[in-house]
């Protein structure tokens, strides 16, 4: 008999790609809707029909939609993402280096976001409805309130036009060196760091404080034991899969603030790749990126789940 | 001369509420309760829920749970007053010279950290044993309360063992710093009745081996009177009497105290089965959608019209799921169901609007049973509209009949379910299926979510009614008392079986099968040496068997 | 009668000043929303209280219509949101089975991917209007309110009178008018004020990723993407709309934890 644990994670993962192949059947269906297709938007509005004609015919619009989709599936699975509309480049090639810079921002982000809103987190359950705990949620929830890419603008008025503390837009290079790579990213950094840390924040109050109430905590606390003891022994143990969690999702929730912060401060990265391609219509190019983006989301998601299964005592030691 | 081990003095607590729409402000839960404790001794606290009875057992621990506060009086500990300590006193007094056996043995432990572990932490927290030594005592206190395996059961998790082992291993861990006190807050209550009778029996045995004293805090006389060597009696925040439990028991002082022992003791004569029976359960057998395992098993019982059938059982034997089979929330996968000379289809959905009429259902919690944001009026007069076409005043007038029939009158026809009382919700649930002038109800647990006393109060409406309109009553419980008091028939249920079935003196009356025999005993009974007698035969009859 | 406690006053009165002003941009503005009245960037003075933008058109002027815009945008793809997530969320709870199956795992699949990403892809094909805006955003945001509802209605569904209403055999749109809604009122109406708040800042981003509401037209996003360029020179026009964001968003929250207390208590169970 297989371990229950090996039996939920194989199932986990399992739905993980099923949602995947799903998703990238959305996203082509999606760009698949009306009214125009991708020969009249490389066209425009007032192509002749036997231009149209000619072009569907080269680009394969004739076939049905399913297997236009079977072989773009199959591609994308090679590595081929196919040619951009817009200027006839390789898609695959163009994204390596933006998804390159696009991680490197998100890491960072991660790493400075995720410490801070688990120990702010902490800090407002210690203090649970005293003043530190009203002030992190009322700073949280000011910068929850603000959209990104105004927070981001927020920060280069005041951090590289007021203060110059920062460059105002984020341009990275080939070559650069990785100090110089940090300083150039600081502003979009902060910013993603402050859009993602009051949810993170929140969502670990939350989980920590849900704990806090359970029956044992009390076992504990009438055991003698020290606040601390009582958080570190007790609380933590089954904090961690809620917190995982948290984190997890604001992961994924970073996925899609880089978007916006990338195209406020100018940064070479998927995100801005995304958007401009939309703007321009480049059906081939918007495909690629949300399959990407979507990998990401899904892959972060099953990830939070997958550590949910293993922290969880019941599992890990059934009956 | 013993030496006064607690002593607690004009203890008032006070807690802070917070009224939707107003300040939030203090009101007194215990107003000035006084009391002794000698060192080795058993004090039982009883009382209804919320009479303030496990506030005041942990004001020994000077805790007060979730804004609760102790506003006033002195709680003196070996003669010093611990409610002036501080923070870090408490610390070194919780779980060193007073420890804490909770109701839910299940949540109490934290679910991530073996059993072990947790038992032995506060032993080691406060100094007490070293780590190896603590380890065997813990074996020890495993052993001495009968729990399997006592070398490896610290090794498993929470989740590994049953809710009678985990109580018992919570008394265990409550034991094991060799405390002066341990305040057991209704330690039985959550366990099904056989078990209960093992977790009191090795929790008496451990408390008289160490020779620890107790605060004993639960609802049921029967159960503090076999192990309290005195008993407070509490009602309504406040001490009632105090007295030595045979005083108690045998010679009550106080009007509530002698209710509290008097109660079921309702008179009921058994009627005798008619010709044509009302219900006539057959060959019944169901499972639950997407489970390979049968919940009832070739189940047949009858009801006779303006009777009562018992069905009787402990959680898991099926009697719920009987209730709905019969209901047709639960098609049966094999079986029929005869209903007034008629056949009912097994699907609710099938039945007519009669079939459902004359069929009417009453929950255990009235709280979820009626939709909180209904009057009573609209909860009443709901079926008099569906049923009969009852509209406007005539409405009205019959929802006041039946709320003088219920006792509860007028007055409360626009009253939310959230303003009344638990048993005045049980009344308007009543209320509500008789609206409908059903032939058949069934009762399902109604009364074991209820005080004693407003329990006794429902079931003597039931059987009042059950006399005026002569509507049977399908009565599901796990309470043998209420059995005793109120039912024509009896079908003891085990396993999705009925193991034992005939009218009431046939089922209570010897010889008994096994499992029928060790229901009943288990019963505990206002009497002093009750649980002795009952160990005793049991072991004898092991011993000889 | 219960008092109003001093926050959701606050908030109501914002949200009402916004509304209003919404409403009644045409009356309030000073000035018309395309009038170059002034030079470029100028700063705040008696003739233009909040200075001008980057081709001289009164910025006041430009958010009053801006905010229009954008609660009109808002305020549709809600209730949008609302009326068919809710709906969907009820029948999936209430009726189970496969139409729950189906519903529920079509929503976990729109919401495997990320909610802009989402847009942007659709966005990539159709046209940027109004009406398609609201439909994108509200169908993407049912998703949900529909989570949001079945998750309600499931729990409510599963308690003891409802059954007894089933047993009583009641239809099934009088269990879920007269039994489920009145008692999932609360946590939707609360639910109602965060998802207006999000597609705000929904309709902003689009806007300023040039994909929203397109020029002339005002709307908040788009006066943040106008004036951009003026950062860098120390010009904050285009932080206007983050003063106007954030306390829109903070008084509506303010209103709907005031709802959400106020139709809970109304219940009484909690409190009792």
């Amino acid at each position: 008999m297989t371990h229950p644990i090996v039996r939920l994670l194989t199932q986990r993962i399992a739905l993980g790609l099923l949602l995947l192949l799903a998703a990238s059947a959305m996203i082509f269906a999606g760009t698949q809707i009306l009214p125009g297709d991708v020969a009249q938007s490389i066209l425009g509005q007032s192509a002749t029909p036997e231009a149209l004609a000619n072009l569907r015919a080269e680009l394969g619009l004739n076939e049905p939609a399913i297997q236009r989709y079977f072989r773009w599936l199959g591609a994308a699975l090679h590595g081929d993402l196919g040619t951009a509309l817009t200027n006839g480049q390789d898609i695959a090639t163009a994204m390596g280096k933006r998804l390159g810079n696009t991680l490197f921002l998100a890491t960072c982000a991660a790493v400075i976001a995720v410490p801070t809103a688990i120990l702010l987190g902490l800090i407002a359950v210690r203090y649970e409805g005293r003043w530190p705990d009203k002030l992190i949620s009322g700073l949280t929830l000011s910068t929850v309130s603000v959209p990104e890419f105004l927070l981001g603008y927020i920060a280069m008025f005041l951090l590289a036009v007021k203060v110059a503390a920062f460059p105002s837009v984020a341009t990275i290079y080939e070559g650069m060196g990785f100090f110089e790579k940090l300083r150039v990213v600081g502003l979009p950094v902060l910013v993603l760091v402050l859009v993602v840390l009051g949810h993170m924040m929140r969502m670990t109050r939350a989980a920590i404080l849900n704990v806090m109430q359970s029956a044992y905590i009390e076992t504990a606390e009438l055991k003698g034991l020290r606040p601390f003891q009582i958080i570190a022994r007790h609380a933590f143990p089954n904090a961690i899969a809620p917190i995982v969690n948290v984190v997890m999702l604001n992961l994924a929730y970073l996925v899609v603030g880089v978007v916006v912060v990338e195209v406020v401060f100018i940064y070479p990265g998927m995100g801005q790749y995304l958007v401009d391609h939309v703007a321009k219509r480049d059906v081939p190019v918007v495909q690629a990126c949300g399959l990407v983006f979507a990998t990401v989301y899904i892959g972060l998601n099953m990830l939070a789940d997958v550590i949910a299964i293993l922290a969880n005592p019941r599992l890990r030691h059934p009956k | 001369m013993a030496e006064t081990l607690l002593d607690v003095r004009n203890l008032k607590i006070a807690a802070t509420v917070y009224p939707p729409g107003e300040k939030p402000h203090d009101i007194e839960i215990v107003h000035g309760v006084s009391f002794t404790l000698e060192k080795g001794k058993v004090l039982g606290l009883i009382g209804e829920s919320g009479a303030g009875k496990s506030t005041i057992g942990l004001s020994s621990m000077a805790y007060g749970r979730g804004g609760v506060r102790i506003s006033g009086g002195q709680v003196l500990l070996n003669g010093r007053d611990i409610l002036a300590g501080s923070e870090a006193d408490l610390r070194g007094l919780r779980g060193r010279e007073v420890t804490y056996v909770a109701q839910s043995a299940a949540a109490a432990f934290n679910p991530a950290k073996r059993l072990m572990e947790q038992v032995i932490e506060a032993t080691l927290k406060h100094g007490r044993a070293s780590r190896s030594e603590a380890r065997a005592r813990a074996v020890r206190l495993f052993r001495k309360l009968g729990l399997p395996n006592p070398e490896t059961f610290g090794d498993r998790y929470p989740h590994q063992v049953s809710g009678g082992q985990l109580q018992r291993a919570m008394t265990a861990m409550a034991l094991c710093p060799e405390p002066d006190l341990v305040v057991f807050d209704e330690p039985t209550t959550a366990l099904d009745v056989t078990t209960q009778i093992d977790v009191l029996a090795a929790i008496k045995e451990a408390i008289h081996a160490t020779g620890v004293a107790a605060l004993y805090i639960t609802h049921d006389l029967a159960v503090v009177a076999q192990v309290a060597d005195h008993i407070m009696v509490l009602r309504n925040s406040a001490m009632v009497e105090y007295g030595e439990t045979r005083q108690i028991i045998e010679a009550p002082r106080e009007d509530y105290t002698r209710a509290l022992v008097s109660v079921r003791s309702i008179e009921h004569e058994e009627k005798r089965p008619t010709p044509e029976p009302l219900l006539k359960v057959e060959n019944l057998t169901a499972r639950y959608r997407g489970t390979d395992f049968d919940v009832l098993k070739n189940v047949s019982v009858e009801l006779h019209p303006g009777q009562t059938l018992a069905v009787v059982g402990e959680s898991g034997s099926g009697k719920s799921t009987l209730a709905r089979a019969i209901t047709g929330l639960l098609p049966p996968s094999a079986g029929r169901i005869g209903f007034a000379g008629r056949v009912l289809s097994p699907q609710m959905m099938d039945r007519t609007r009669d079939d459902l009429r004359e069929l009417q259902m009453i929950y255990q919690m009235a709280d979820v049973a009626m939709n909180p944001r209904h009057t009573v009026g609209k909860i009443i007069g709901r079926p008099l509209e569906f049923y009969f076409g009852l509209k406007g005043a005539a409405k009205r007038r019959r929802v006041i009949e039946l709320l003088d029939e219920i006792e509860l009158g007028e007055k409360f026809i626009d009253r939310y379910p959230a303003e009344l009382s638990g048993g005045q919700k049980q009344r308007v649930c009543i209320a509500r299926a008789l609206a409908a002038k059903p032939k058949m109800i069934i009762c399902d647990e109604v009364t074991s979510a209820l005080d004693p006393l407003v329990a006794d109060g429902i079931l003597k409406l039931l059987l009042a009614l059950q006399r005026i309109e002569g509507v049977a009553l399908l009565f599901i419980t796990h309470d043998l008392a209420t059995v005793r008091a109120i039912a024509d028939a009896i079908a003891v249920m085990y396993r999705g079986q009925v193991v034992r079935y005939g009218t009431k003196s046939e089922v209570l009356t010897p010889p008994f099968d096994d499992y029928t025999d060790l229901l009943l005993s288990s019963v505990p009974e206002l009497q002093l040496g009750w649980l002795e007698q009952v160990i005793a035969h049991r072991k004898m009859e092991s011993a000889g068997g | 009668m219960t008092r109003i406690p001093l926050s959701a006053l606050i908030g109501l009165f914002f949200t009402g000043v916004y509304f209003f002003t919404a409403v009644f941009a045409g009356l309030i503005a000073p000035y018309g929303v395309a009038d170059i009245v002034g030079g470029v960037w100028e700063p705040a003075s008696s003739q233009f209280l909040l200075g001008t933008d980057s081709i001289g058109r009164d910025l006041l002027s430009r958010m009053i219509y801006g905010g229009r815009t954008t609660i009109l945008i808002a305020t549709a793809a809600t209730l949008l949101s609302f009326v068919t997530g809710s709906l969907l969320g009820f029948t999936a709870a209430v009726v189970g089975g496969w139409v729950d199956q189906l519903l529920s795992r079509g929503v976990d699949l729109v919401m495997a991917i990320p909610t802009l990403i989402f847009a942007l892809i659709v966005l990539s094909v159709m046209p940027v209007s109004i009406p398609v805006l609201i439909l994108v955003m509200g169908l993407l945001d049912a998703t949900r309110v529909f989570r949001l509802s079945r998750a309600v209605a499931v729990d409510i569904a599963v308690m003891d009178f409802v059954e007894a209403a089933r047993l009583r055999g009641e239809a099934r749109g009088w269990v879920i008018f007269h039994e489920i809604l009145p008692n999932a009122l609360s946590p939707l109406v609360a639910e109602m004020g965060l998802r207006f708040i999000f597609m705000v800042l929904f309709i902003s981003t689009l806007s300023f990723l040039g994909l929203g509401v397109q020029p002339p037209l005002a709307d908040w996003g788009g006066i943040v993407k106008e004036n951009k360029d003026g950062i860098v020179y120390g010009v904050g026009a285009a932080l206007a709309p983050a003063v106007a964001i954030a306390t829109l968003a903070i008084s509506v929250n303010l209103v709907a934890d005031w709802v959400l207390n106020r139709t809970t208590s109304l219940k009484g169970g909690r409190n009792g």
